[in-house]
C-alpha cells in the first residue's frame, strides 16, 4: 500500500477544469498524486462532498474556482468559499488539520497556476503526512463493496 | 507452428503478449506496448545507431538468456523478450558507468543515470569530457539534413566530433538539428557554423522568445492546430529532413498542401479583418529596435500572460530583472498628423490603464508611470477604473514624450517631456512600453480592390454615423475595429449587430441549407443494471508514451460493472467510434468510458457517438488521462499510469450511478417586445421585423424618437431629423410591428422563448405572448443646477444649443464670446463616470457657431478632451478655426457669476493666470443620466442596474447586449451613454441576438437542470434567492419549482437547499460521492466483485422480453 499523500482537487468547469487542461497542453510538471474531479461550478461542492472525501482517507482537498468576480455562474465560488471555511472548522473540531483542504481561485487562462496550486497544496500536506482517516487495507477492503452498494442505490432510482 | 496471421508477428515482452508488424525492431513493439526501454541514442523517426548500448534487452533463446541491443534487433514471431532482469539491470548499469566516465561534464547524462539508479562511475573520468560519441548529430546533420557539416575524427581515445578541418563549415545550415538531438547537451552547432544562429521568432509570443518551426499560431489559436513555418522548415526549403511526417502517428503532416481559391455562394458579405498595430519603427526616437528595453504593449500583455514567455512574471528583456519603473508612453502611432494618423486609437489610454494595474498587481513594488496627454477613459465604468488606477498608485503625467534615450550599462531609458508647467523634464525608467495605436488591418491592403468598398482618408472601410455598419455596396457589411479603432465590447457588438444586417438580407433564404442529422431510438436502459464499457486511448504515443495503457485496461477489467474494456490508438478516430457502436450492440453497454484527453474538447464528440448507438448521450463519462495525466507526469511513467488507473476507477465509480436524461424542447413564440421607442428600440423593431418576426413596441411618450428628436445632425453633418422621421414612417407602416404609444409594460411572465406580458395602453391592456425582451428605454440630459443654469436664459445645455442652431433661434452679436464648460456636474464623486458624447457635441457645435459667427471668440473650457476615434479629426479642425481650448483642473472649477451681465473666472494651466470673460452665451456639457423609471423597468424585468443607475450587462465585453437571464437584451442609452451611431450599431446587434431565438420553432432546454422534490421542499425561499437566473419559483401548491428553461444548471441552489430538497441532474450525490468513494478503494489489490454478467457471458439476458 502506497503511503503517497493522495490529493482530491475539486474543479470548477469552467475555470479550474480548463486551467488543468491548459497546463497540460503547456506540459508542466506538477506532482502526479492529484486527482482532479470535475464539477458544473464550485458553488455546486456541498459541505457533505468535502467531508466524504476526508472520510475517505483522502489527505488533502484542494476547491479550485473562478477568480472572485469572475464566476461562470455569478456568485457559486464566493458561495464555496463559505463552504470550505465551514468544512475547515468542522475538520479542525474533529481533529483534522484544517490546512488539508484550501479554496484556490484562477482563471482558464492559468495553467501555470493550477501547476503552481498543485506543488503548494503538496508541500502543504507533506509535514503532515498521510491522513489520520486513512484506512488500513483491511478496512479498504470494503471500499469497493460501498462502490457497488452505491450503485446499487442509484440502480433503484434514488435521486441523491 | 506460426499461430499468428502473417503479416503480425507475436512478441512477448516482460510476460506480456502482444501482435506487432514483423520486422520492427524490439524498441518500437515496446514503445506501442507502452513499456518504456531507457535509451541515449535512438531517436524516434531515425534509423536507429546502436551505438549507446544503454537500450540492452534479454532475449530468450534455447540456449538460454542472450543480451541484445533492442533498438535495431528486429522482432521475430513468438520473441519473448524481459527488459527488467538482474542481468540486464546489471550490465545496464556497467553501461551507464562506461559512460559516465566518458562524459562526466554532461549534466543531461548524469540526470538521465541517476533516474536509473546509476549515480557514480569507478573508471577514470576522462577530463572535460561531455560527448558519449554516439554519432547521432553526425547521422542527423548527413543523413537526415543532407548537409554533413560535421563527422567523426580520429580512432579510439582521440575520437571526436568536428567539422571538416576543425574549421567553421559553410555547410551548417545552422537548423540547430544537432543541438537538438543531442543526449549529453554536448552538441554546440555555433563550434560549426560560420552563419549566425538566427532565434525563431514568431507572434505566438509577440516576438519576445524563439518559438519551435511547427507551433500554433497564438496561444488561443482557433481550430487549435498547428502549423509549419514555410519559410525555416527545413524539408519545404531544401528537401531533406521530413522526420515530423515520419513520427506523427496520425499522418497529419502534408507538406504538398496549397492555398487553394474555393468560390461560394453568398448572399451577404461581413468584413472584419481588425486591425494591426502601428509599426514603433516609423517612430523611431522612442528607440524601438535599438534600446532593448522599449517594448510594445502587444509584448507586455504577453509578459503578463500567466501562459506567456515569463510565465507572468513581469520581467525586461534585456537582462531579464523585474524592472523597478516601467513607463506607458500613449499615442505612439495616434494623434499624430505625421505619420498620417490623425485620429484617436479609442482603446489605448484604458488598455494602458489595464496594463498599469495588472503590473502593480504582478509586482507591488514596481513604480508605473503612463505618459499621456488626454485620458479617455469614455466608456462604461471606464472612470472609475481610472481612479482605482490612481489609488493603487499609478503616476500619470500629462506631456508628450520628445525622445527616449538609453542609458549605457544599465540599459535603462532616460524620456524627455515638457512639463504642464513648461519645465524640460528627463525622467528615467527601467522599461518603456509604447501603447501602439490602431491602424486598418494590413490584410485589407491587398483585399480591397476585391471587396469593391470605399475607404476613409486613413484606409478604414468607410461607413456613416447614420449608417454604421454598411459599406458603399449593397450587401457587404463591416463590423469590429475596421472602420474606426474600438474596443472589445463595441467590436462584439457590431459583429452582432452585422449578423443581423446579414439575416434580415436572407430571411428569404433562411433554414434552406440546414441537414439534420437522424438517430436511431433510444434504448430504455432504466431496468438493466449498469453494464460499463471502457475505452482507453493512446492518443497516438501522447498517453501511450508515459502512461502503461494495457495496465490500465487490465486493472479496469477488474472493477465492478465493467464488462468490457479495451484500448485503442485514437478513440476518436473514426472507424475507432464504429468499432465503439459494435461494442455497444455487442456487449449491450448501457455506461460508456473514454478514458482520453479533456470532456471539454471531445465529450460531445463521444456522446453522438452514443446517441449514434441508440444510447442516452448522458450516459457518457470522460477520463482525462492525456490532458490531466500523462502530458503533465511525462516524467512519471508509473506514477502516471497509477493516477490513470485511478483517474479511471473514479470515473467508473460515478458512472454506475448515471441515468440518462432528456433534452426537452420548450416552443418558441416568434416575437420580441421591445420597450422603449426611440433610435434604439425602433432600429431593433426594423431589424427584427425585417428579419420575419413580430414586434411589440411599447413607448410611454406619446410619440416615437426619444432623445434623439432633440439631436439634429452629427458630426459628419448627418440629418439626423430626417433619419428619426423616416424611422418612424417605417416603423408606422411595417405590417410585422405594433407600436404602443403612451404605454406601458406593466407584467412580464414566462421564461425565454415563452414569455406572456401585459401592455397597458390608453384605452387597455393587452396581453402579448413573446419569445424575447429588448429594453430600450434610453436615457436623458440631467438640467444642471450649477453655473448659473436657470439664473440666465444665457447659460444652456449643449443639448439646448443643438436646438438652437438647428432652428435658427440663435441671436448672438458678430463678435460675440462664446463659452462652453465640459464635464459639468459629471466626473465628480456624485456622478463619477464620463457622458461619452460631450466633448465631440462641444466640438461639433463649436464649428457650427463658428461658421454662423466667423468673428466670434469662442472658447471650450474642459478638463480632458475625448474626441475618441474619428473624432479627434474635428477637434483638431477646431482647433485650426481658432477655437480656444482651456483645460482647468477638476480641483478648481471654472466660477460662474451671473449678478450683472455673465462673468466666468478659469485658470488656464498653461498660462499660469487666471481669465475672466464676459460671455454673451455660456453653453455647459450636462451629464447624461438614466430615467427615472429606471428602478420600475428593473423590478419588471428583474435585471441589474449599476451604481450609476444604468443597466448592467451579463458580461461587458463578451456579452455587452446580453442581459444574465436568458432571452432579455439591452441596447441605446439605457446600457451607457453613447452616440447615435452606436446605438444604431447596439440596436442591430440586439435583433441579432434576439433572432438567435426566435429563428427557432423549439429551443432545446439543456437536460442539466435542477429539480425539486416537493416532499422534501418547505417553501424556505433559500433557491429563489440563490439561483442567479430566477429559475426557481414557488408553484402553485405552495412547493419550489425550477422552470428547466431558465435552469443553466450551476447547481448552486442544490447545494444551499437546507432541506436538501433539490438536486441537479447529472451531478447527483450517488454520482459525486461514487468518484469520491471509488478514488481510494485502489490502494490495495481488491478482488473483482462477482457480478451477475461478466464479459464471458456475453449479452445479458434482457429481461423485458417475454
Amino acid at each position: 500500500m502506497t503511503q503517497q499523500p493522495v490529493i482530491l482537487a475539486f474543479c470548477c468547469h469552467y475555470c479550474a477544469y480548463a486551467a488543468a487542461d491548459m497546463a497540460g497542453s503547456m506540459r508542466l510538471q506538477y506532482p502526479s498524486n492529484v486527482r482532479v474531479l470535475r464539477f458544473p461550478c464550485t458553488g455546486k461542492i456541498e459541505e457533505n462532498h468535502l467531508l466524504a472525501a476526508f472520510e475517505k482517507g483522502v489527505d488533502g482537498v484542494l476547491v479550485a474556482g473562478c477568480l472572485e468576480g469572475g464566476c461562470h455562474f455569478l456568485e457559486g465560488n464566493l458561495r464555496a468559499k463559505k463552504r470550505v471555511q465551514r468544512v475547515k472548522q468542522i475538520l479542525g473540531e474533529i481533529g483534522i488539520e484544517p490546512e488539508r483542504l484550501e479554496m484556490f481561485n484562477l482563471s482558464s487562462a492559468e495553467g501555470p497556476r493550477f501547476a503552481e496550486i498543485v506543488k503548494e497544496m503538496n508541500a502543504r500536506i507533506a509535514p503532515l503526512g498521510v491522513s489520520p482517516l486513512r484506512k488500513s487495507e483491511t478496512h479498504l477492503e470494503n471500499g469497493i463493496a460501498e462502490m457497488a452498494l452505491q450503485a446499487e442505490k442509484a440502480i433503484q432510482g434514488g435521486n441523491r | 507452428m506460426n499461430t499468428a496471421a502473417p503479416d503480425k508477428a507475436s512478441i512477448t515482452i516482460d510476460g506480456r503478449t502482444s501482435e506487432v508488424a514483423p520486422g520492427v525492431t524490439i524498441l518500437t513493439a515496446a514503445r506501442q506496448m507502452g513499456i518504456s526501454i531507457p535509451t541515449l541514442c535512438n531517436y524516434r523517426g531515425m534509423e536507429p545507431i546502436g551505438a549507446c548500448r544503454v537500450c540492452i534487452v534479454e532475449l530468450e533463446t534455447p540456449r538460454g538468456p542472450r543480451q541484445v541491443s533492442s533498438c535495431n534487433y528486429p522482432v521475430e514471431d513468438g520473441m519473448k523478450v524481459n527488459t527488467d532482469t538482474p542481468a540486464i539491470r546489471e550490465s545496464r548499469t556497467i553501461i551507464l558507468e562506461l559512460l559516465l566516465a566518458e562524459a562526466p561534464n554532461s549534466k543531461k547524462l548524469a540526470e538521465f543515470a541517476a533516474a536509473l539508479g546509476v549515480t557514480s562511475t569507478p573508471f577514470e573520468k576522462k577530463p572535460d569530457g561531455e560527448c558519449i560519441l554516439c554519432g547521432l548529430c553526425v547521422k542527423v546533420c548527413g543523413d537526415l539534413m543532407g548537409r554533413g557539416a560535421i563527422s567523426m575524427f580520429g580512432r579510439g581515445a582521440k575520437r571526436e566530433v568536428l567539422p571538416a578541418y576543425d574549421e567553421k563549415s559553410e555547410q551548417c545550415q545552422v537548423c540547430g538539428a544537432c543541438d537538438f538531438v543531442c543526449p549529453t547537451d554536448a552538441s554546440d552547432h555555433t563550434h560549426v557554423a560560420t552563419a549566425a544562429t538566427r532565434k525563431h521568432l514568431t507572434a505566438y509570443n509577440q516576438y519576445l522568445e524563439a518559438r519551435p518551426n511547427i507551433d500554433m499560431a497564438h496561444p488561443q489559436a482557433t481550430p487549435r492546430v498547428p502549423f509549419i513555418d514555410r519559410k525555416t522548415c527545413v524539408h519545404l526549403t531544401t528537401g531533406e529532413c521530413g522526420l515530423c511526417a515520419e513520427v506523427c502517428g496520425a499522418g497529419a503532416i502534408d507538406y504538398e498542401q496549397k492555398e487553394t481559391i474555393q468560390e461560394l455562394d453568398v448572399g451577404a458579405v461581413l468584413l472584419t479583418p481588425g486591425f494591426s498595430a502601428f509599426d514603433p519603427l516609423r517612430r523611431i526616437e522612442y528607440g524601438t529596435g535599438f534600446d532593448a528595453n522599449v517594448i510594445a504593449n502587444t509584448q507586455f500583455e504577453r509578459l503578463l500572460s500567466a501562459a506567456g514567455p515569463t510565465k507572468g512574471h513581469v520581467r525586461r528583456p534585456s537582462d531579464n530583472a523585474t524592472p523597478k519603473s516601467i513607463a506607458f508612453i500613449q499615442c505612439v502611432g495616434s494623434r499624430d498628423s505625421k505619420m498620417c494618423n490623425d485620429y484617436c486609437s479609442s482603446v489605448c489610454c484604458m488598455a494602458a490603464t489595464k496594463e498599469a494595474i495588472l503590473a502593480k498587481q504582478h509586482e507591488p513594488d514596481t513604480q508605473v508611470t503612463v505618459y499621456y496627454m488626454d485620458m479617455r477613459a469614455y466608456g462604461k465604468d471606464f472612470d472609475r477604473y481610472f481612479n482605482r488606477a490612481k489609488e493603487m498608485g499609478v503616476s500619470y503625467v500629462r506631456c508628450r514624450p520628445s525622445s527616449v534615450e538609453q542609458v549605457s550599462g544599465t540599459k535603462n531609458l532616460k524620456i524627455t517631456y515638457m512639463s504642464e508647467d513648461n519645465r524640460c523634464v528627463t525622467a528615467e525608467h527601467d522599461l518603456v512600453v509604447l501603447s501602439l495605436g490602431l491602424e486598418p488591418s494590413a490584410s485589407l491592403k491587398d483585399q480591397v480592390d476585391r471587396f469593391n468598398v470605399m475607404l476613409n482618408q486613413w484606409g478604414f472601410v468607410l461607413t456613416s454615423e447614420l449608417s454604421p455598419l454598411e459599406t458603399s455596396r449593397p450587401g457587404v457589411f463591416v463590423g469590429g475595429a475596421l472602420a474606426e479603432p474600438k474596443d472589445i465590447p463595441d467590436t462584439v457588438m457590431q459583429a452582432s449587430a452585422v449578423a443581423a444586417k446579414a439575416m434580415a438580407l436572407l430571411a428569404s433564404a433562411r433554414g434552406t441549407r440546414v441537414k439534420t442529422k437522424t438517430y436511431p431510438p433510444e434504448r430504455d436502459v432504466t431496468d438493466e443494471p449498469p453494464r460499463v464499457g471502457v475505452f482507453i486511448c493512446h492518443c497516438g504515443s501522447n498517453i501511450a508514451s508515459v502512461v502503461d495503457v494495457e495496465a490500465v485496461v487490465q486493472r479496469t477489467k477488474t472493477l465492478p460493472f465493467v464488462v468490457h474494456a479495451e484500448r485503442n490508438m485514437y478513440t476518436c478516430a473514426d472507424d475507432t467510434q464504429d468499432q465503439i457502436k459494435d461494442k455497444i450492440i455487442k456487449y449491450r453497454l448501457n455506461r460508456v468510458i473514454v478514458a482520453s484527453c479533456t470532456p471539454r474538447t471531445h465529450e460531445a464528440i463521444f456522446r453522438d457517438t452514443l446517441r449514434d448507438a441508440g444510447l442516452n448521450p448522458y450516459l457518457l463519462e470522460m477520463a482525462n488521462i492525456r490532458d490531466q495525466c500523462s502530458w503533465v507526469h511525462t516524467g512519471e511513467p508509473d506514477k502516471a499510469t497509477e493516477k490513470a488507473k485511478d483517474l479511471v476507477r473514479m470515473t467508473v465509480g460515478r458512472t454506475v450511478g448515471l441515468k440518462p436524461l432528456v433534452e426537452s424542447t420548450v416552443p418558441v413564440k416568434n416575437a420580441a417586445l421591445i420597450i422603449g421607442g426611440g433610435v434604439g428600440g425602433m432600429t431593433a423593431a426594423l431589424s427584427i421585423a425585417d428579419q420575419g418576426y413580430g414586434v411589440f413596441l411599447v413607448e410611454k411618450e406619446n410619440v416615437l424618437g426619444g432623445m434623439a428628436r432633440e439631436i439634429h445632425e452629427t458630426l459628419d453633418k448627418s440629418n439626423v431629423s430626417a433619419f428619426v422621421s423616416h424611422l418612424i414612417d417605417r416603423v408606422e407602416s411595417h405590417p410585422r410591428i405594433k407600436a404602443y404609444l403612451h404605454s406601458t409594460v406593466k407584467k412580464v411572465d414566462g421564461h425565454v422563448g415563452d414569455f406572456t406580458s401585459d401592455i397597458v395602453t390608453p384605452e387597455t391592456t393587452l396581453k402579448v405572448e413573446h419569445g424575447v425582451v429588448i429594453l430600450a428605454s434610453g436615457a436623458k440630459e440631467l438640467k444642471p443646477q450649477s453655473f448659473g443654469y436657470g439664473k440666465s436664459d444665457k447659460v444652456i445645455t449643449q443639448l439646448e444649443l443643438s436646438g438652437r442652431i438647428a432652428r435658427n433661434e440663435l441671436a448672438l452679436p458678430e463678435k460675440s464670446t462664446i463659452v462652453m464648460i465640459q464635464c459639468v456636474e459629471q466626473r465628480n464623486d456624485e456622478r463619477p463616470y464620463c457622458s461619452r458624447v460631450c466633448c465631440t457635441t462641444a466640438v461639433k457645435n463649436a464649428l457650427l457657431l463658428r461658421k454662423r459667427y466667423p468673428k466670434a471668440r469662442i472658447l471650450v473650457l474642459y478638463r480632458e478632451m475625448r474626441t475618441y476615434g474619428f473624432r479627434e479629426a474635428a477637434y483638431r479642425e477646431a482647433r485650426e478655426n481658432g477655437i480656444m481650448f482651456v483645460r482647468y483642473d477638476d480641483k478648481r472649477l471654472p466660477e460662474v457669476a451671473v449678478d450683472k451681465g455673465l462673468t466666468v473666472r478659469v485658470t488656464d494651466k498653461i498660462l499660469g493666470r487666471e481669465l475672466i470673460m464676459t460671455p454673451d452665451l455660456l453653453v455647459l456639457a450636462a451629464p447624461i443620466v438614466a430615467r427615472d423609471d429606471r428602478q420600475d423597468l428593473s423590478d419588471l424585468l428583474r435585471v441589474p442596474l449599476n451604481a450609476d443607475g444604468f443597466f448592467l450587462e451579463a458580461h461587458v465585453k463578451l456579452r455587452p447586449v446580453d442581459f444574465a437571464s436568458e432571452g432579455l437584451f439591452l441596447c441605446g442609452t439605457a446600457h451607457s451613454p453613447k452616440f447615435i451611431s452606436e446605438t444604431i450599431s447596439q440596436a442591430n446587434a440586439v435583433a441579432g441576438r434576439a433572432a438567435s431565438i426566435l429563428s427557432r420553432k423549439r429551443m432545446p432546454v439543456g437536460a442539466q437542470t435542477a429539480w425539486v422534490d416537493p416532499n422534501k421542499c418547505i417553501a424556505c425561499m433559500t433557491c429563489v434567492h440563490v439561483c442567479p437566473y430566477l429559475a426557481p419559483q414557488i408553484g402553485k401548491d405552495n412547493k419550489a419549482e425550477i422552470q428547466a428553461a431558465v435552469c443553466m444548471g450551476c447547481g448552486s441552489c442544490t447545494s444551499s437547499c437546507p432541506a436538501k430538497a433539490i438536486t441537479l441532474h447529472h451531478y447527483l450525490d450517488v454520482q459525486i460521492l461514487g468518484a469520491i468513494n471509488s478514488l481510494l478503494a485502489g490502494t490495495f489489490e481488491e478482488q473483482p466483485v462477482e457480478t451477475t454478467y461478466l464479459e464471458k457471458v456475453g449479452v445479458a439476458q434482457p429481461r423485458w422480453k417475454k
